[in-house]
Formats: C-alpha cells, structure tokens, sequence
C-alpha cells in the first residue's frame, strides 16, 4: 500500500510555521517514514502531482493569485488543514482590514501600481472549506504531529480548547494581573503555547487566537483598570490574531481606549 | 540549454520568488528574478504602535530570524528613547543571537544548501544514504532551537525580549545545563567545516563589495559599524545616505544599491572577509586547518562561511552560558520622550537596519526596516548574469539547477525583503 502523502503550502507569512516541521528534528526523518511528502517547497526540489490526501496550509490570503490558488488546493486535497495565525484569523496581516489599503499602499511603496494585493487579509476558511485549524503564532509543533498522527489513524485530533488562564492555574504560575497589575489575555486566549508570557512575566498578547466560549466581555471589563497606558488592552486585541471574530468584536466594546491612529493626533 | 528556463516557485528557500531565463539565438536575452511572495505592509502596521509592541510584531516578518528582527528593533528603540541597557543584557543578547546563528546556519548548511553540493534533490533523500549526517545537522539545529527556548519561551518568535532588556532573567539552570549540548554542537561545528571543505564548489568568483557591522573588539553581530570592502565607514545613523532602495516592477522587494549605484553583498561571506580577525581563535583554527584563503569571492562557498560562523557561534554560546550569572533587574524602566533611534545587527543573511520614530505617547510614528535579502537582490540579479555564458552550453535540466543553486546559497529570506519602507514621508 502506498503511503499517505501530505503537501504544505505557504500563502501570506512568515515560514514559521512550515519551519515548525522543519524544526521536529527528532521526529521528522521518522515522519518522513510514515508519510510522502509530495510538496513541500521549503524543504525539498522534487514535487509529486496530487491529488493529497492531507494539504497543510499556512499564511493568510492576501492577493488575487492566492484567492485562485487556495480553490485549486481545496480540489486537490482530501483533508485541509490550515496551520498557524495567518491560516486560521488572517493574522498579523490582517492589520490592514482596519485601514484603508491604499493609505498603506501609498504609505510604504514608491510604485503602487507594481502591487497586486487584496484589500482584506483572510483566513483560508473564508476562502474554501477548511477540515481542521491549527491555531498559533507559531504554531505547536506537538500539536501538528498530533494532527496528522489522528489523520493517519483516522481519529478525531485531541486538541484542547480551554483558555490559558486555567493552565497558568494548574502550573501554579503567579497571576500577571492579579499581582502585577500587568493586562493579560490569557483569560480569552486558546491554550497551547505552554504559557510562555505569563511564564516570563508578561501578560499574553492573544498569538493562539480566542478560546472558544471565552467571554471576553467580563474579561475585558477587569482588564480595563489595570491599563498602564491608554490603548494597552485594545494593542492586545488588535495583535496577531486581530481579525478572530471574538477579538475584533471585543476591541470595538464602548470602554476599551483606542489608541490614537494616524490622522487623529492633535 | 536549448528552451527559455522558468522556475515557476524557488524551492528550499524561505520565501517565494521564480526566475526566467529567456533564450534569443542561443544567447541568454533577459533573466527574471520574480518575488511574488505577497507584499506585507510592516512599517505602516507599526505607525501608531506602543513602541513595546514593535520587538513582537517585526519578529512576524521572518520565522527563521525573529531574533534579528528583535535586536535591531530594541536597539533601535533603546536610541530613541535614550535608554542604556546593562552589560548584562547584552551579553544575554548575545546569547540570544548565537542561538540563532546555530539554529539558522544548520538549518541551511544540511537543508537548504548541501543537497545542491551533493546532488540530491533535498536533505530528505539525502537521509536515505547518508542519515548520519542529516542526523548530525539537524541536532546541531535542534541544539540552537532549545537554547532560543531556554532564552526566549520558543525557537519560533520567542516573547522574553523587550524595550530595555528582558522581561525576566532565564532561569540560571537552564541555560548552564545547556553547555554540554553546546560542546558537542561546536564539536560538530568543526567537523562540518571539515566536511565542507571537501565539497565541489562550481567555479565562480566575482569582485564583489561586501558590506557588514565591524567592531574592533569582537566579531560584529549584535551591533557596531558597517563597513565596506572598499573602505567606507559608515556609522549606523548614516546608513541610508550611503545605501538606497528602489521599488522595481517585477518585484515586491525592493532592491538596494550603495549610493554610486552599484550592488553589494551582505551576509556571511562579508562578515568573514571583513572580520576574520575578530573570528574566536578555534574558528580562526579551524578555518586554518581547512586551508581556507580569504577573501572568499565564491558566492557558493558562503556554505563554508557559515560553517566557520558556526564553530564561532557555538564557541561564543559556551562561554557565555558558562559565565552567565545575572545581577540586578532584567530591564530598564523607561521614561517616554519623542525620539528617533537607529538600531543595526547582523542577522544570519546580513546586515538589517531599522529606524524608527516615537512620539511623546511612546507610540510609532515612522518606522523603517531595510532586510539583508533586499539588499542582495541586485547582486544576485548581477550574479546570476556572470553566470550565464558559462552556464549557456549546460544540459537544460544542468543549466537550470546551476542558476537555482546560485540562488540558494544567498540563503534568500523572501519572506523578509517583501515588506517595504515609506519613502514617501520625506517627500510631505
């Protein structure tokens, strides 16, 4: 019998993601056993035609050729799973949605007219049907094995969905806000990092997206008063995973400071 | 080569780009060397930022080099905002740094470069034949990824940097238990060098200028000043006098050139032609005992160079794990006051720039970062036309992997060089 194949593909990013699987030292020469790896630009010449049975997507849509592109991927894979920030909210990128594009445009570049992008950053599930997502900037390179083990045995990936706050409780790891008045999205934020900033004593800035059920509104209320600067807890909601359904609506709550965008400045 | 060439997507780089040769009469008529990786508007997601957010955001422009994109950005902001970090702090940045390095340079030694020197197709059937070295190179990798761990939370932008220094001292523990594994990595350093050197390298020299930070007292990477192989003194606030960007049609990066319109060359091999004598004395041996003469004009020997950084890196990593004993707070508080601030490291690839503006809020009100990719396209471009007529009569499946190699051992982060600067501010 032939082996599963899988194919990784880069649209709007940085690579962190896809170096995520680079980065399984340990594991990859064994998954490079258990699986084909038919295309997979960053790390190898030799590409096999598809059809996939597993397509790994990472980065966001963010040009009119990556709108085409991501149907003809759809067609060509069985399962689809989009990897990482930019996949699953628009991600960093997704900045622009707030702005007026061509402000930016013509902001940063000498020959607009050399450009073709979107105006909008989206996630790959706004573009096609997605079968999984795999939250994180970057990714957890654990939690993408656990992807494609499940999709190889043909189980439902164990992917664990409460907040971060709840493993800062478990891990006995002093509250940011509560003791240091510092702002903390850890409350809302999707677990799967490991902690990492309340672990170095800073608050979470929200790079695995919303946890799914949080209520960020009564989150949001507390964090209001420990603000050290006008702006700081709508700076956390409008990060990486800025364009997330949940976050975009919380950083729009009558209360939440904006800080002052270009154009308002007196 | 009888057909025009068209590599529709680069593979084992970071990043996309094609290339296009095209064919008139037998002679090569034009190259193309196309970056559609999608623009990313960087600088302008930064205006109006908490300067505190900007070591986090600029990390997102590269998965390979956030900690670079960290440097520059802090000492940048540190400028502006007149803030003097503790010697502490830097030697923790050091460290930081030479994580990186390993993590960097093993990851494109053994995965992206030497399957071209070998010929396989990549490091994955490479492994077929020879696990052991793939297995080699990828623990030296794994080796950078668990001390940008131990330093920074994660390999991939890690979140223990800011404005002033770092948020919290990494547990002492940790980083000395890291020595052994570093001991080991610098072994392997060495033996990669060796192996390096024995490595076919197509014939290919050309009389470049290179570029890169030097430092009188130490191999020049967290910061310094840049100089030039042709003995220009450039102090860091000057830079953009002396190197200029142009925004050209077929690309989303833009392309630099020194201020009399040539190309240079930023990355390894200007560090090593510059800085040797900087190099630690085990580099400097090994570099000896490989036979290696500088200056190295051989764009693809930028494998051995990095080889030679590597055996530096690991070297540097052991004494500063070894000494490291953190005294005092692990940042400066900052006092907000409107300021402009210049901040230049040496990322794997070259030299990155960043400049940035802060207003009394603290908030960003100009940012500009100019990436080593960018600033090696024009030379690759360059390059890539020396290379032509010798390249002309090769097998079409030969020639194409000829330009594709030559390529690749720039180490391009295209990632990286597509985001672009404001040029239009100073034109208001």
């Amino acid at each position: 019998m032939s082996k599963p194949t899988i194919a990784v593909y880069k649209f709007s990013s940085c690579d962190g993601c896809q170096l995520s699987i680079l980065n399984l030292e340990d594991e990859l020469l064994d998954l490079v056993g258990a699986v084909e790896i038919a295309y997979f630009l960053e790390a190898r010449r030799q590409t096999l035609p598809g059809p996939y049975d597993i397509a790994l997507v990472e980065g966001s849509v963010t040009t009119p050729h990556e709108a085409e592109r991501i149907q003809e991927i759809r067609k060509q894979s069985k399962t689809l799973v989009a990897i990482g920030a930019c996949a699953t909210s628009g991600g960093i990128q997704a900045l622009r949605n707030f702005t007026n594009i061509d402000e930016l445009v013509f902001a940063v570049y000498e020959h607009p007219e050399y450009l073709h992008t979107l105006p909008k950053s989206t996630p790959i599930a706004d573009n096609v049907k997605v079968d999984y997502e795999l939250w994180g900037c970057p990714v957890n390179k654990y939690q993408l094995v656990e992807v494609i083990q499940a999709l190889l045995q043909k189980r439902r990936p164990n992917l664990p969905t409460h907040s971060i706050c709840l493993d800062c409780k478990r891990r006995g790891i002093v509250c940011v806000m509560v003791a240091y008045g510092v702002p903390c999205l850890g409350p809302g934020t999707r677990t799967g990092c490991g902690v990492l900033c309340p672990s170095n004593g800073r608050g979470c800035y929200g790079c695995f997206g919303p946890a799914p059920n949080a209520d960020l509104s009564t989150v949001l209320t507390a964090m209001n008063f420990v603000e050290r600067y006008p702006g700081e807890v709508r700076g956390l909601l409008t990060h990486i995973s800025n364009y997330a359904p949940p976050f975009r609506q919380a950083a729009e709550i009558p209360g939440i400071t904006s800080f002052q965008i270009r154009g308002e400045q007196k | 080569m009888n057909q025009d060439i068209h590599i529709p997507a680069l593979a084992r780089v970071e990043g996309e780009g094609s290339l296009t040769i095209r064919l008139k009469d037998g002679a090569i008529n034009d190259i193309l060397l196309n970056i559609y990786e999608p623009p990313r508007f960087f600088e302008g997601f930064l205006n109006g930022r908490y300067y505190q957010d900007v070591p986090d955001i600029t990390a997102r422009i590269c998965g390979i080099c956030p900690v670079a994109y960290q440097m520059s950005s802090v000492q940048a902001l540190e400028a502006a905002l007149q803030v003097t970090i503790s010697p502490e702090v830097r030697l923790l940045r050091q460290l930081l740094y030479c994580a990186e390095y390993i993590e960097s340079h093993a990851l494109h030694i053994y995965l992206l470069q030497a399957p071209d020197l070998v010929g396989y197709e990549s490091a994955l059937s490479l492994a077929a034949d020879a696990p052991e070295l793939v297995k080699q190179g990828l623990h030296m990798k794994k080796i950078g990824n668990d001390l940008l761990k131990t330093i920074g939370g994660r390999s991939v932008h890690p979140v223990n940097t800011c404005v002033g220094g770092f948020y919290r001292w990494p547990a002492v523990d940790a980083i000395h238990a890291m020595v052994p594994e570093l001991e080991w990595a610098r072994q392997a350093s060495i033996d990669t060098a060796k192996w390096a050197a024995t490595l076919n390298y197509p014939d290919f020299e050309q009389d470049y200028e290179f570029v890169a930070l030097s430092r009188l007292d130490e191999y020049a990477i967290y910061d310094g000043y840049i100089v030039s192989s042709k003995g220009k003194r450039t102090p860091p606030e000057e830079f953009e006098k002396h190197y200029l960007e142009t925004h050209v049609e077929r690309s989303n990066a833009l392309h630099s050139h020194t201020v009399q319109n040539g190309t240079y060359f930023v990355g390894p091999l200007a560090r090593l032609n510059l800085n040797f004598k900087q190099l630690r004395p085990i580099a400097r041996q090994t570099a000896k005992d490989i036979g290696l003469k500088l200056p190295l004009r051989n764009p693809y020997k930028g494998l051995i160079a990095r080889a030679i950084e590597l055996v530096h890196s690991c070297d540097l990593a052991i004494e500063l794990a070894t000494d490291y004993q953190p005294q005092g707070p692990s940042y400066k508080e900052i006092k907000l006051h409107p300021g402009e601030g210049f901040g230049v490291s040496e990322a794997p690839r070259g030299l990155l720039y960043h400049r940035y503006v802060v207003d009394e809020q603290g908030l960003i009100r100009f940012a500009r970062i100019t990436p080593p990719t960018a600033q090696n396209f024009a030379q690759m471009e360059s390059d890539l036309w020396a290379l032509a007529p010798t390249v002309v009569n090769l097998p079409q499946e030969e020639a194409s992997l000829s330009f594709e190699h030559l390529l690749r051992s720039y180490d391009p982060c295209i990632s990286c060089a597509t985001h672009f600067l404001n040029l239009h501010i100073d034109q208001e």
